[in-house]
């Protein structure tokens, strides 16, 4: 009974739990804007100060924004008890984390994507530079949101576990920042947008094992 | 030797932090038999069943099992968000089943909450939803931990004709209890 209807239940089931928790799938997003727009209250409105670091901003807060509601992914099943009966389904655990991590990007993560190119511009980033930067900050997110994924399932059992996940994911993060910046800086151009496709499918390989893996140790 | 038998444990040995909750200890089902498992507080009841579960790994000796399972623990399964009906239909599509949860949450009782949120559900209503689980799909065995407890006399008795059903059935039950059980036990397993 190898279908894939367990998988697409689990992924249904993660996009209803985010709905239903009210405004909560949209918190990243109003992390997101409101991070990127303090920059130019803290750096001054310069244009071309502002221009040069702007890309390298949207970075920062789409990482650090795509952690936001990361806390909840897991410790919500492992309390209710939805873990233990994934766990012990036929379907690979591995699989139904990625479904639940990719309908939480989904909601949470595509959006802040589609957002970039408003705060860029307030950032003073030339607009021709913004809508194919959205590749890369797609890519990029969705390595945010794996590795992010990870350190959800590694503190489902620990209470207030928030702060550990920022400690256990930003490290995860330094690839895809280094090529997702070089991209953008380069216009795309290069293979800097190889790497950090690269690096994405790297985390798309990796990131649903190692949490599967973890989900196990906390179901235990 | 598991030719006939739904589950055959051998050698089963647990250690939590520094205490041997049991060793060298054999577990064995057979089709239409009721299994209770009984022991004070702390006597390894739920490990032995989350080890038979699958759900944890025992410290020593197999586990072989003929056929699938169900499993039932302290916690429901129920997500806060989710209605009697929408569980029952969410487990219905990912295990393939064609029962129709509307009919099995009836059954068991459940026709007036059916839309009511997880969270506003009482223990007992979301007991009654998990077990609702134990129908859609037809899985040879059951373990269930305390499967008794928020439920009423009435969903004791449905419980009771559940588990009678099921053993009638084929199939085979593992239930650790507290107390009497409502139902004739086949065999005791006191740890």
């Amino acid at each position: 009974m190898n279908s894939p209807s367990p998988i697409r239940a689990a992924f249904r089931q993660a996009i209803g739990e985010a709905w239903a928790g009210g405004a909560g799938a949209l918190l990243p997003i109003g992390f997101f804007a409101g991070a990127a727009m303090l920059v130019p209250f803290t750096i001054g409105s310069e244009a071309s100060q502002l221009a040069a670091i702007g890309t390298g901003v949207l970075w920062v807060a789409l990482a650090l924004a795509s952690l936001v509601s990361m806390e909840r992914l897991f410790q919500a099943d492992l309390e209710d008890g939805t873990l233990e009966l994934w766990a012990q389904d036929e379907t690979p655990l591995f699989l139904i984390a990625s479904a639940k991590i990719l309908a939480h990007w989904l909601i949470s993560g595509l959006p802040l994507v589609v957002l970039t190119p408003v705060i860029g511009i307030t950032l003073q980033v030339p607009a021709g530079q913004l809508v194919p930067a959205m590749l890369a900050y797609g890519l990029g997110g969705l390595a945010f949101f794996l590795w992010g994924g990870v350190a959800g399932a590694l503190a489902a059992s620990v209470p207030r576990g928030g702060l550990l996940i920022a400690l256990l994911a930003l490290p995860l993060f330094i690839p895809t920042a280094i090529f997702g910046a070089l991209s953008v800086q380069t216009g795309l151009e290069g293979p800097n947008i190889l790497f950090l496709s690269a690096s994405t499918l790297f985390a798309l390989a990796v990131a649903p094992i190692g949490a599967s893996a973890a989900l196990r140790l906390a179901v235990d | 030797m598991s030719s006939n038998a739904l589950i055959t444990a051998t050698g089963l040995g647990a250690i939590r932090g520094e205490r041997v909750l049991f060793s060298a200890l054999d577990v064995s089902l057979g089709f239409n038999e009721k299994l209770v498992l009984r022991g004070p507080n702390g006597s390894g009841k739920s490990t032995l069943l989350r080890i038979l579960a699958g759900l944890t790994r025992p410290d020593a000796g197999t586990v072989e099992t003929a056929g699938t399972h169900h499993w039932l623990g302290h916690r429901n399964g129920i997500k806060s968000h989710e209605t009697p009906r929408q569980h029952l239909s969410h487990w219905a599509r990912a295990w393939g089943s064609d029962a129709d949860p509307e009919a099995i949450a009836s059954q068991m009782g459940l026709a007036r909450p059916m839309d009511v949120a997880g969270r506003l559900l009482s223990a007992g209503q979301k007991r009654r939803t998990a077990l609702g689980r134990l129908l859609l799909v037809d899985r040879p065995i059951w373990l269930l931990d305390e499967p008794f407890t928020a439920l009423d006399s009435d969903g004791r008795a449905m419980l009771t004709r559940m588990i009678d059903d099921h053993c009638q059935s084929g199939g085979g039950v593992i239930a650790a209890l507290h107390g009497d059980a409502p139902f004739e036990a086949s065999r005791e397993l006191t740890l």
